[in-house]
């Protein structure tokens, strides 16, 4: 049987991480088949055809669908079900939303949020803010999974020749509606794909004051991010939010700036390549984890970096 | 109207977690227990609500072994009304526990389900979604806003890209977000008058639901160790680590 993925997307780009879901996908084995469900989407949907792997696009596009509205959506992807051996969909905000809902309508259990595929039945994913990684293996006939994109080198969004294929929409259950979305907008790279992340915590003591490290942002390519306390004070909007129940990134460097180092913190960033620290506490537990450590006052150190990167 | 609020006991957010040595799981005896930190701003969100005079009544329910009831106290000491426990001794999975709250749901009919967005052991993220499905309900996740009106909720999410507005039709199924309050702590009054509130005990069986686990823990590892890095005594000396040994920059 098929592998079924579901596809993020916003009706006319893909979103990164279903690259990476491809890629699981990829590594359980099997023809690949790909959801994009949405309105006005047929861009999306080419976009999607496109993707190396993939060898056929189920398209449905219907106005209920427009805005991921998981009542809407997830009796559509459980009325596909029987076709299916996996269902999969990215570990994110999108993905967690509906990929529970049809879970239920199809009486399986999810496996969230893998970091491994053992083989087609068995999987691994961590537990505990990730101090743990468990191994599972289902018992269900159908498997539906969650995938964590930093775990699974993204598939190329080119070169690929899926057929499009069109299926009725489940219709609007009448239940939700949405309103609007307040996205926050960058120029800066995606923070869960960005190869740098340079992130800031309390001790930024202020909003204003992550200016300092959007300038080194701006300097490295890199995109900003935050631990939950920065967010709590306001400094910056919720989706910088780095951790256990934030964002998981794993760039090539990361750089820890005010930042204690908390398990819920490093939950979303140890598996960076290269962990950079700057504290005034030399006792900070985030040093624990990092490969350079500078023991500074922040308000020294940045603007020095700045300077030092020219 | 009635509220429904399931809560977890879960290790502490503070305890560093041990694996055990046979890889079976990970160390529970002796470690220090809490309520599931999402569940306590759930409870919170329902107390807020009754406050406002949209509820009269707050329930918790908490599926696991007879230590759970310690965690519905805690969450009666916060100031809800009473608790249902009901006991299991192995885990209980995600889809095992939205049917139980399911079969709780039929008999209690509240107004409003409020659940944690995640349980931070399982960091499953799914019981809020599956028991919403199961009823046919609609579901708001990740709530960072609640605004109740008599038929509808207006819910703020938090999504990746940001925030999101939606309004869903109530009942519903609500999970929480950590921006949506601040939990309050139980005062000694209330924490003594909460001994004395009810709590009922239900069997698995007696809900009619088949727990049987779906997913078998082959095993459960330490993840890799970090090597412990260096100090860099410069900013200076940090940039040319970064370019001319690491070469990230
Ligand atoms: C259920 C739950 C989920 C959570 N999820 C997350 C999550 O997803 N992500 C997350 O990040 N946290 C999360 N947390 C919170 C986490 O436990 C910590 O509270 C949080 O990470 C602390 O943020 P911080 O390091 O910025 O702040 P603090 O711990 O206050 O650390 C600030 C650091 O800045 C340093 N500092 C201060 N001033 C300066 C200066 N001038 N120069 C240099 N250094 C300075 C201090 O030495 C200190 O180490 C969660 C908590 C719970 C209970
Ligand atoms: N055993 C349980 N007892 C009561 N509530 C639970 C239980 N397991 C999960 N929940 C609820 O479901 C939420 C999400 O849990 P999970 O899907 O396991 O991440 C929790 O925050 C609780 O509100």
């Amino acid at each position: 049987m098929s592998i079924l993925v579901i596809v993020e997307h916003d009706n006319g780009t893909v979103n990164a991480a279903t690259l990476n879901t491809v890629a699981a996908a990829q590594a359980i084995g099997g023809d690949i088949h790909a959801l994009v469900s949405g309105h006005n989407c047929s861009t999306a949907a080419e976009a999607a055809a496109a993707i190396a792997g993939i060898s056929k696009v189920i398209v449905s596009d219907a106005a209920e669908n427009a805005n991921g509205l998981a009542e809407n959506i997830a009796p559509l992807i459980a009325g596909m079900a029987d076709s299916y051996s996996h269902i999969l969909a990215p570990a994110t905000t999108y993905g967690k939303n509906i990929l529970p809902r049809v879970a239920a309508l199809s009486d399986t259990a999810q496996i969230s949020d893998i970091i491994a595929v053992i083989d087609k039945d068995t999987f691994q994913r961590p537990i505990y803010a990730g101090n743990a990684l468990a191994t599972v293996r289902s018992g269900d006939a159908l498997k539906i999974i969650t995938v964590r994109s930093t775990a699974f080198e993204a598939v190329a969004d080119t070169g690929g020749t899926a057929t499009i294929e069109q299926i009725d929409a489940a219709g609007d259950a009448g239940l939700s509606s949405f309103e609007k979305s307040e996205l926050s907008k960058s120029e800066r790279p995606e923070l869960t794909s960005a190869g740098i992340v340079v992130s800031g915590g309390r001790g930024m003591q202020d909003g204003s004051n992550f200016g300092m490290l959007e300038k080194i942002a701006d300097k490295l390519g890199a995109a900003v991010g935050a631990s939950r306390a920065a967010v709590d004070a306001g400094f910056v909007p919720n989706d910088y939010q780095v951790g256990q129940t934030g964002k998981v990134v794993a760039p090539d460097l990361y750089m820890a700036v005010g930042i204690s180092g908390a398990i819920q913190h490093l939950a979303g960033m140890k598996d960076s390549k290269v962990i950079v620290a700057i504290n005034k506490d030399d006792e900070a537990p985030i040093f624990q984890v990092a490969d350079y450590g500078l023991v500074a006052d922040l308000f020294d150190a940045v603007p020095e970096l700045d300077t030092e990167l020219g | 109207m009635k509220i429904l609020v399931p809560v977890k006991r879960v290790i502490d957010y503070n305890v560093k977690v041990r694996v055990k040595p046979d890889q079976s799981g990970v160390e529970l005896t002796n470690v220090k227990m809490a309520m599931n930190p999402f569940d306590e701003i759930a409870v919170e969100q329902a107390l807020r609500i009754k406050e406002a005079g949209k509820a009269d009544e707050i329930v918790l329910v908490s599926v696991g072994p007879s230590q759970s009831q310690e965690t519905i106290r805690t969450g009666l000491a916060m100031g809800a009304d009473r608790g249902i426990h009901i006991e299991a001794d192995q885990d209980i999975e995600p889809l095992a526990v939205a049917k139980l709250l399911k079969a709780v749901v039929k008999k209690e009919s509240p107004g409003l389900v409020i659940c944690g967005k995640q349980a931070i052991d399982d960091d499953s993220n799914q019981t809020g979604q599956m028991l919403s499905a199961l009823l046919g309900w609609a579901q708001a996740t990740f709530a960072s806003s609640v605004d109740l009106g008599s038929e509808k909720a207006k819910i703020i999410r938090e999504v990746d890209g940001g925030l999101e507005h939606i309004e869903v039709v109530l009942p519903a199924v609500i999970t929480v977000d950590l921006r949506l309050n601040e939990p309050r702590y139980a005062s000694l009054p209330n924490i003594m008058k909460a001994k004395k509130k009810p709590i009922d005990s239900l069997s698995v069986d007696e809900l009619s639901v088949d727990a049987t686990p779906r997913l078998k823990v082959l095993k459960v590892e330490e993840p890799a160790a970090r090597s412990a890095g260096i100090k860099v005594r410069s900013v200076a000396e940090l940039v040319d680590k970064l370019k001319n040994e690491a070469k990230v920059i």
